[in-house]
Formats: C-alpha cells, structure tokens, sequence
C-alpha cells in the first residue's frame, strides 16, 4: 500500500463522490422544497445519458450532443412534471412512491423498445481524450478530471443560485412556506416546475457526464438512486451544502474501503476469510455510515431549519 | 409477459383441413417447444441473442423441425426464479410442451430444472451449465448445447499457464457464479494469483480496483464481468491506458453482445469461448451469414448456443421420426444428429458436450462491426470437470 496509491484512490474518492453530488444536487432540491419523493429520479439520470448518445449519433459532436441533450432532459423533466407529477403534490408519499416508481418501470422499458437492450456507449470528446501518468502504468483520464471540475463548478452555481439570487430566496421561502409566498403573489405552481425542471436537468446532466466512463443501459439509474437516497439522507433533506458534503464523504468512504478493506482484513484473519470478510464490508460501509449518522443525527449532518 | 411466437407456416391451413375432415393423419402431430429466457432487465440482451439463434434454427427448418409443425412458445423469466417455476408449470401442463429449451442464468436454472426432469420433459439447455446439473444432478432428460459453467474459466486459466503469466490478479463479482469463476480459473492455472479482487455485483466503477491492480503490475489480469459490469470495466481499463500495459483474460465479458457498446476499446482483449464468428466449417458460416441478414447484429456464443439447441431437436426429431416415442427420441438426442456450429460435438456421460474451447480476441471486421475471433486452441475435445460424479438412473 503506497502513498502514492492512497493518493490516486483519494482521487477516485473524488471522482465518484462528485458524480453522486450532481445526482443527488436535483433529488435533495425536488424532496427538500417541494417535500416530494421523486423514485423517478434515477431514470432521469439514465434519460440524460440516453438523449446524449441519441444527440451525438445525430450530430456527431460532443458538445452540440451535450447541448442538445441538457434541453432535451429539461424538455422531458417539464412533461413528466406536467403529465404525472403535479398531481401528486398534494398527496402522500405512499401515492408518490407508488406513482414515480411506475415511472422508473414504464421508462426503463421504453428506453428498451427505443434504443434496445443492449448498453450502449458515448466515445470521450478529443479534447479530453488524453490522460495523465500517475503511477508506473496507470493513466488518470483527463475527462474524469473534467468530472471533478464541472461538479465543483455546480456545485459553486448552485450555491450562488439559492441564496444569493431572488429565485433562490423564493424557493427557501417556498420551502418553508409555501401557502404565505403564494398569499404575496408568487405563483408557487410554477416556481416548482422550475424546481423541478431544473433537477431534471441536473439529473440528466449527470448522466451526460457518466456516459462516457460508464455503460449506457436501461436501469443504469436504479443502483445510483438508491446511493443518492443514501447522500441526501445523511447530508440532511433539502440542504445543497449537505449534499455535496455528504456525496463527497460516501466517495470517498467507498472508494478507499473498496481498494483497502481486503487488506486490512487480512492482518486479522487467514487470507481466505479475508477475501470473504473484505468485500463484504466494503459494500456495507456506507451504509453503517448512514445508520451511524440517523443515530447521532436524525435529520442529517446539515439540517435545513424549516418553520 | 407472455408472448406466443407462432412458427406455424401452414397453421391455417392445417385448422381447415381439420375442419373438413380430410387432414392426412401424419400432419396431426405437432411439436410444442416451451423456451424459456431472460428477456427484460438489464441482462435481457443475452437471452435475446439465445432466443434469436434458436428462432433462426426453426425459420431455416421452415417451421418444421425434424419435419414437424413446430409451435415455440417464447416466455420471459425476468430472471426471477420463483416466477420462473410458475411460468415453467404453465408451459408443461397447460401448454403440454414436448420440449423444454433455453435458460440463461444458472439461478433460474437451479430453479426450473427439477420441475422439468422430474415430468419427464425433455429439457435443452442453450446456456446455463451449474455444477450440480452436470455432476450429481445430472439427468436422461436434460442436455446441454452450451458448457458446465466452470470451462470458459478453466481455459482462460490454462492459457495463462501456456502463456508463462506467473503473476495474476483475478477480479470478479462477489456473489457464486464470481467465486465459481475464480474456482475455475485456477484449476489449470500454475502460476501465482497475487490479489483476488471481489466487487460488489452491480458495480459500475473500477477505478479503485485499476489502481490496485496497476500497482501490483501483474503480467496479467483475469476478470469475469458479465453485462454491464463488463462494458464500464473494459471502458476504463481502456481509458487508464492499462489495455496495452496488462493483457486482459476475460470471461463472458467481451463478446458480441457487449461489443457493440465499448467498440474499439474491447479491441485485442482475449475471452475464452466454445464458439467464434470465424470457426471455419460450413454450418457456422451459413448460421452467421443468416442471423446477421434476419436480425442486422451479429450473433454471439449465446446465439450460436441457441442455434445449435434447436438443430439438435431438428436433427433428432427427425432421426427418431416424431416425438411420440420419448425413448427413441431421447437415444436420438444423446446421439446429437447434427452439424454443430462449432464444428466437434458429441455428448459426455452427462450429456453435456465433449467440444473445443477457444481463445478469442475482439476485432473490428472490415465493415465496421465488432465480432470474436478465433486466435488458438486451448483445449481440444474436452468434456467438464463434474462428468465423473453423473451416474445416470
């Protein structure tokens, strides 16, 4: 075990932690401001990736691919809102799980019928092809290091967005209150659209900046929503900050359990049971984590104060 | 979820003969195929290819195996396998299926496979090959056209063995068929495996796995990443520039079913098979050239293993001339009256087969599409490692 071994998995720490905050950035937004559980969440993830393969076979450009398929993804964000989503605001969660995991269902089987089972794959664009030569013979591909940059640049946007602007302030308001910022004269039906059309979007934006380093297949969003569940429930409902924390500590605490549990295991027990025990409790540290933290704080690491 | 998949040509024609009463008695009888296969979910893609090879067989066979009206009833098992035992029912006793065909995970496998035996039906099975099956478990009516599932791995390990590789890393899903593999891999490997790497199943990024193994610097890597496992692990193997640094041995990773998503960056990775687009024998380029000219993708192993199910019945069927006779057509079946298209084929003690097994490298064909091709022989007639606990009763 190397330093600079620790290092390169530190990054990878990062990178997927980065990854999770841009899924988790919309689902936090949608649950925490407009108190609804979107399981749908995910699909919108693997949407995302979907019309950007879709854009880039048309076009044949990278860009103009990921262009073209944030609006498609804000497009199919607004439609679902408008067809499904906004009758169930107003009923219980029960109703909204129900409702939103037909959606999963009925979306991971249309993507099926239209662009077939099998996955399929966006190429990396030429200008981020490259990679860097971090150990004896491993190269750190510089679109993961794209990956980390534009997180980090949302992450900023989003910060500045909620509570530096007017709109930012009217969803905190929102949030807190909804019937007194409807009372003012703020049409709150249509603010949550917005809400909800941009996680959408965040959503599908992830997916996007996935498709290359990962396959694109129907259910690719399922794994992934059940980890973003797990971001926002520990960096505490509705709280951006919470998130990216939060999505940063489970990248990292995954990562570096999956490449050292093994190896720690096996100072304490014969080799065999070491790679039983190892991976074993790589895949559940998260979630000892998420229990650890319910514990000691029920409403998450940073609570959004609410009225 | 069910759909009936109708391969009567002359169905029509043959309920107005019956209706006036002037059907010759020889076209009375008909063959029922019961085929199950995983066709929903993520893995659906396999059981799509096993289900177009063996719909290709019946369509070549003018909807008559073995010169038999053939019905296939195609049925999805979502591979859940309580659901399958269900459906498996339906098709044997409301259906009343003569044959059994299909099956593409061993968990539903492991499931279906009493049920079947256990009435008596006569069960093909194009791919799954668990251990107990073809050992212990092993039964008159049950047999395979695919492999046991140990094989791939086995030659995979032998290859590393031929190739001087002294140091490996292994990586596989950490759930049985994982552990099988890595079982399997070292049976006739000689060298050392210095890290066993077990991810979750469902994992979708190696980056802390390639680190790992870019620091142990092994002459080589042997991995078994089925689906979409794969496609993300060859991805990035290919993107952290490991792919022409550590020769990459896989299994069930890099065929045709992947390939058509990670393109050039599967290019030169190896996989051990029975079966490869380019075996030269006259059946396999006729199967080939067929399967892409029906359905417009090129087949794989599964498909070729679907194919080869129901040429095995054709050819059968008609050495044993109908399946009113189980016993006839059960001696017919063992004898496999057919041109496999993977060119060697006869059945072991545990009816499974005796064949080749292949290293095979992913190549891009002149036209741009992405197929397995053969590099050399690992293993030449070989039966599995589980035939001599098969007594059959």
């Amino acid at each position: 075990m190397s330093v600079t071994l620790l290092a390169v998995q530190t990054l990878n720490g990062l990178q997927l932690g980065i990854l999770l905050f841009l899924i988790a950035a919309g689902l936090t937004l949608v649950f925490g401001v407009m108190d609804f559980i979107n399981l749908a969440h995910g699909v919108q993830y693997m949407l995302g990736a979907y019309l950007a393969v879709a854009c880039y076979q048309l076009t044949g450009s990278f860009w103009l691919a990921v262009i073209l398929a944030l609006a498609a993804a804000l497009i199919c964000g607004l439609l679902l809102e408008f067809l499904v989503f906004r009758h169930l605001y107003n009923r219980d969660h029960l109703d909204q799980v129900l409702a939103t995991f037909g959606v999963i269902l009925f979306l991971n089987e249309a993507v099926k019928v239209l662009w077939g089972g099998a996955p399929l794959s966006l190429p990396v664009p030429e200008l981020l092809d490259g990679s860097i030569q971090l150990m004896a013979n491993f190269a750190y591909p510089v679109f993961r290091i794209a990956l980390i940059v534009t997180g980090l640049a949302v992450a900023v946007l989003l910060y500045v967005l909620v509570t530096k602007t007017r709109i930012g302030m009217l969803v905190r308001a929102g949030a807190t209150n909804p019937d007194m910022v409807a009372a003012l004269g703020i049409n709150i039906r249509r603010l949550f659209m917005l809400v909800f059309g941009f996680g959408a979007m965040l959503a599908g934006f992830a997916g996007i900046m996935a498709a290359p380093i990962l396959s694109v297949e129907p259910g690719m969003g399922d794994n992934l929503l059940i980890l973003a569940f797990v971001v926002i429930v520990i960096g505490g409902i509705g709280s951006i900050r919470g998130a990216f924390l939060a999505a940063l500590i489970i990248g990292l605490v995954d990562t570096l359990g999956r490449s050292f549990a093994t190896d720690i295991a096996r100072v304490l027990l014969p080799p065999a049971a070491a790679n039983d025990v190892g991976p074993a409790i790589a895949s559940m540290l998260i979630y000892i984590l998420m229990a650890g933290v319910l514990f000691f704080r029920p409403s998450g690491l940073f609570p959004v104060r609410s009225a | 979820m069910k759909r009936i998949l109708s391969a009567l040509t002359l169905g029509a024609g043959l309920g107005a003969a019956v209706l006036t009463g002037t059907a010759a008695p020889a076209a009375a009888e008909s063959l029922k195929v019961g085929f199950l296969a995983t066709l929903s979910g993520p893995p659906a893609v396999l059981g799509q290819h096993m289900r177009d090879g063996f719909l290709l067989a019946v369509k070549q066979a003018n909807g008559r195996l073995g010169g038999i009206e053939t019905e296939v009833i195609v049925v999805d098992d979502e591979l859940k396998p309580d659901g399958a035992i269900t459906k498996v029912q339906g098709l044997l006793e409301r259906d009343k299926v003569d044959i059994m065909a299909g099956v593409v995970f061993s968990n539903v496998m492991m499931a279906v496979y009493k049920p079947i035996i256990q009435s008596e039906t006569i069960f093909i099975g194009a791919n799954a090959g668990p251990s107990p099956i073809a050992g212990r478990g092993c039964s008159p009516y049950f047999f395979s056209t695919s492999y046991q599932n140990d094989q791939n791995h086995e030659v995979m390990g032998r290859y590393a063995s031929q190739k001087g590789y002294d140091k490996v890393v292994v990586m596989a899903p950490n759930y049985q068929a994982g552990k099988d593999a890595v079982a399997g891999f070292k049976r006739h490997y000689s060298g050392t495996v210095a890290q066993e790497i077990y991810t979750k199943l469902g994992q979708l990024d190696f980056s802390a796995e390639l680190a790992r193994i870019a620091d142990e610097q092994p002459d080589a890597l042997f991995t078994f990443m089925p689906g979409g496992m794969g496609v993300n692990l060859v991805k990035q193997y290919s993107q952290a520039g490991l792919k022409d640094v550590i020769p990459f041995l896989s299994t069930f990773t890099v065929d045709e079913t992947t390939l058509p998503a990670t393109k050039d960056m599967a290019v030169g990775l190896y996989s051990g098979a029975e079966w490869a687009s380019d075996i030269d024998n006259e059946a396999n380029a006729r199967f080939v050239r067929a399967f892409e000219a029906e359905y417009g993708y090129p087949p794989s192993l599964y498909a070729a293993q679907g194919y080869d199910a129901a040429r095995l019945i054709d050819g059968a069927v008609s050495m044993a001339g109908g399946v009113q006779d189980k016993k006839s057509l059960l001696s017919a079946l063992a004898a496999a009256p057919f041109e496999s298209v993977r060119g060697d084929f006869r059945f072991n003690n545990n009816q499974f087969p005796i064949q080749d097994f292949y290293l095979v490298e992913a190549v891009k064909r002149a036209e741009g599409k992405y197929v397995t091709q053969l590099v050399e022989k690992v293993f030449d007639d070989v039966g599995d490692a589980y035939s001599g606990s098969c007594h059959m009763k």
